[in-house]
């Protein structure tokens, strides 16, 4: 079996079986832990705790007043790497093309060259953020292994298909066969590292929401 | 973190339980706290830094392990080992370290010195994780352990014997003859029956009793039926603070059973912040269902007085600023209300830089304010508000709790600082129009 093949083949099956067991295994895990009933008396004129949650759920869009300016490298440079991402994800044509063989759905993709460009600036995006774990001392001291791990998970699947793109390295068969053993290695490490937040973050959010919205309080 | 083998620990130890004892105690209590909301706030970190820009112990000291949280770095152990859904793969794997019994001598500092559990990592957290809130559930693990700060377990241990830090039971109805008698203002003391049970702050009954007799002499003339009451006096809740969630509940039963004893529909918290976040929203958890009586804060009592006309105020006509206590604003959603109240006394509000649910602690909360080992810390936060009152120009600077009086008090006089903390409920009552 070439390497392409065994990439496109089971090494993705593998990534997307583990991808989907892990992410539901997680969020039941969590979500069907016991809740405490909130039994004190709401603040007159609360929310109900659904709209709560989704009004936190978008106001931790963008952060505070107060802390716009302490927090603007991160908050921008995490704008820039999520929106590149999606651009390259959903944007280019042969992605598209996996996604509607796999759901039945598609849609029309970007201009290669601005998904192209869009897959620099990520990458750009995605090396500052690691330069700034790496020299903060705030961040020195939070980080894990796990932390890294998710970096590189992230990072491999742009680069190498930026190479791809490029035909940059090596033959265009195996750069792509590298990429999608990329695509595969990050689907497999999704739901163990922090990744998971793309889907826990709204359920987080969420609770605090929740939790404030029933003292009165806009969080 | 590292410190020279002759530099004095930081950390005090309870009972005579050994290391493994301890660490056990901990871990058990760390997770028994994981419900659904805690197990997300742990799981959905990304460990983007942003809170250590929201922590004022941060902010003073510059030093990372002020983060806010790293000082769950344990209780995150705790829950990635224990309670999470991968928690059989990290053990077998050995991913995440048991914490230690020397990482909780270590550790205490951080979850008691060094965080007044106000919660502004909460508001800048982009996962919304609950630091705070994360931090007490923490606390009940180290209060399990033996292991907080001495000066808090010495509280801890005279709450239990007297239902309050301040004083015994008994002597309750001699502290309120006294402030009665000084103060020229009638006290009433364990009335059979009142519509309002009024409770006290610890420093009340001792160098704040002014504030005591502020309250009567506005309950008074308000023609409210009220009374305090040695069954359930002191709102103050160590152990909240503390971690102790025995005491904590004995200590809100008191206030809730009294009430109902005497037939009162609501409990009149005082100015304290932290005895709002104990009785208003925790009261609950001790009754299964919803608390039979009404649990209102000083300042929103106040507020309701004004609005309904029960009692009308001079207008005082300075210039001043608020400092927003933590329970009661950021976390207790008391924000308008403590405005209204100062508008109704005609001040000109001049709003610190940081105000409102962005406001600074004052340093004190939590407990560290009784903390003498956190002293220092604290001292660099006043300077931080200090200087955010200065820049205000305002004559006047109030706020509405007991505590954040006191730590600001203590951070004046450290400072030789010519300006003092009033108390809103004081001013209300010292310009009450006849």
């Amino acid at each position: 079996m070439e390497l392409l093949d065994f990439a496109r083949g089971p090494a993705l099956q593998a990534g997307f079986a583990v991808f989907v067991a892990g992410v539901l295994w997680r969020l039941l895990g969590v979500l069907l832990l016991p809740r405490m009933r909130e039994l004190s008396p709401a603040r007159e004129g609360a929310p109900t705790p659904l709209r709560g949650a989704v009004r936190t759920v978008v106001r931790r869009m963008w952060p505070r007043p107060e802390f716009v300016a302490t927090t603007l490298f991160p908050t921008i440079n995490s704008y820039v790497f999520h929106l590149g991402l999606a651009i390259v994800v959903f944007g280019l044509t042969p992605h598209i093309l996996v996604i509607r063989d796999l759901t039945g759905l598609g849609w029309p993709g970007l201009p290669s060259d601005v998904v192209y460009m869009a897959g620099v600036i990520t990458l750009v995006s995605l090396i500052g953020a690691l330069v700034r774990r790496l020299t903060s001392p705030v961040l020195r001291l939070l980080s894990h292994a796990g932390d890294y791990v998710s970096w590189l998970m992230t990072f491999l699947p742009v680069l190498t298909g930026l190479m791809t793109t490029a035909d940059l390295g090596a033959r265009y068969e195996t750069l792509l066969a590298l990429h999608i053993l990329s695509i595969a290695a990050f689907l497999i490490w999704f739901p163990f590292g922090k990744l998971m937040h793309a889907f826990l973050f709204a359920f987080s959010r969420g609770a605090t929401g929740m939790r404030f919205s029933h003292r009165g309080v806009s969080v | 973190m590292n410190r020279s083998a002759a530099a004095t620990p930081a950390f005090d130890k309870q009972g005579d339980l050994g290391d493994a004892a301890r660490v056990d105690a901990a871990m058990r209590s760390f997770v028994r706290e994981f419900g659904v909301t805690a197990a997300l706030h742990m799981e959905s970190c990304v460990r983007c830094g942003m809170c250590a820009e929201a922590c004022h112990f941060h902010i003073v000291t510059g030093e990372a392990k002020y983060t806010p949280i790293y000082k769950l770095e344990l209780f995150r152990r705790a829950y990635f080992r224990e309670a999470s859904p991968f928690a059989p793969l990290v053990r077998a794997l050995g991913l995440v370290k048991k914490p230690s019994i020397a990482d909780l001598e270590r550790w205490q500092e951080l979850i008691y010195d060094a965080c007044t559990m106000c919660g502004r990592c909460t508001m800048v957290c982009p996962m919304g994780i609950d630091i705070a809130e994360l931090v007490k559930e923490a606390r009940h693990g180290m209060f399990k352990a033996g292991l907080i700060p001495e000066r808090l377990a010495l509280m801890d241990r005279t709450a239990r014997q007297w239902g309050s830090p301040a004083t015994p039971a008994e002597d309750l109805p001699d502290i309120l003859a006294e402030v009665s008698a000084q103060h020229g203002v009638p006290i009433p003391c364990d009335l059979p029956r009142a519509d309002v049970l009024v409770t006290a702050a610890p420093a009340e009954l001792g160098d704040h009793t002014k504030a005591l007799a502020a309250a009567a002499k506005i309950l008074n003339r308000a023609g409210v039926s009220w009374t305090m009451h040695q069954g359930g006096f002191d709102a103050s809740n160590i152990g909240f603070n503390n971690g102790d969630l025995q005491l904590q509940e004995r200590l809100t039963r008191a206030l809730v059973d009294t009430a109902v004893k005497v037939g009162a529909k609501t409990v009149l918290l005082p100015e304290c912040g932290h005895a709002y976040g104990a009785a208003r929203w925790e009261a609950g958890k001790w009754y299964g269902q919803a608390v039979p009586v009404r649990i209102v804060h000083m300042t929103e009592y106040l507020d309701e007085l004004l609005a309904s006309g029960r009692i009308r105020v001079k207008r005082i006509g300075d210039t001043a600023t608020f400092h927003d206590p933590c329970q009661i604003v950021r976390r207790g959603g008391l924000e308008s209300a403590a405005r209204r109240v100062l508008a109704a006394l005609g001040f000109d509000l001049i709003e610190l830089k940081d105000h409102g649910l962005g406001g600074f602690c004052c340093g004190g909360g939590g407990g560290v304010v009784s903390n003498v080992r956190a002293t220092p810390l604290r001292h660099k936060v006043f300077a931080m508000k200090r200087a955010q009152v200065e820049a205000t120009g305002a004559k006047r600077f109030v706020t509405s709790c007991g505590q954040c009086r006191i730590t600001l008090e203590q951070g004046a006089k450290h400072a030789h600082w010519d300006k003092h903390p009033e108390s809103l409920l004081e001013l209300v009552a010292d310009n009450l129009e006849e």
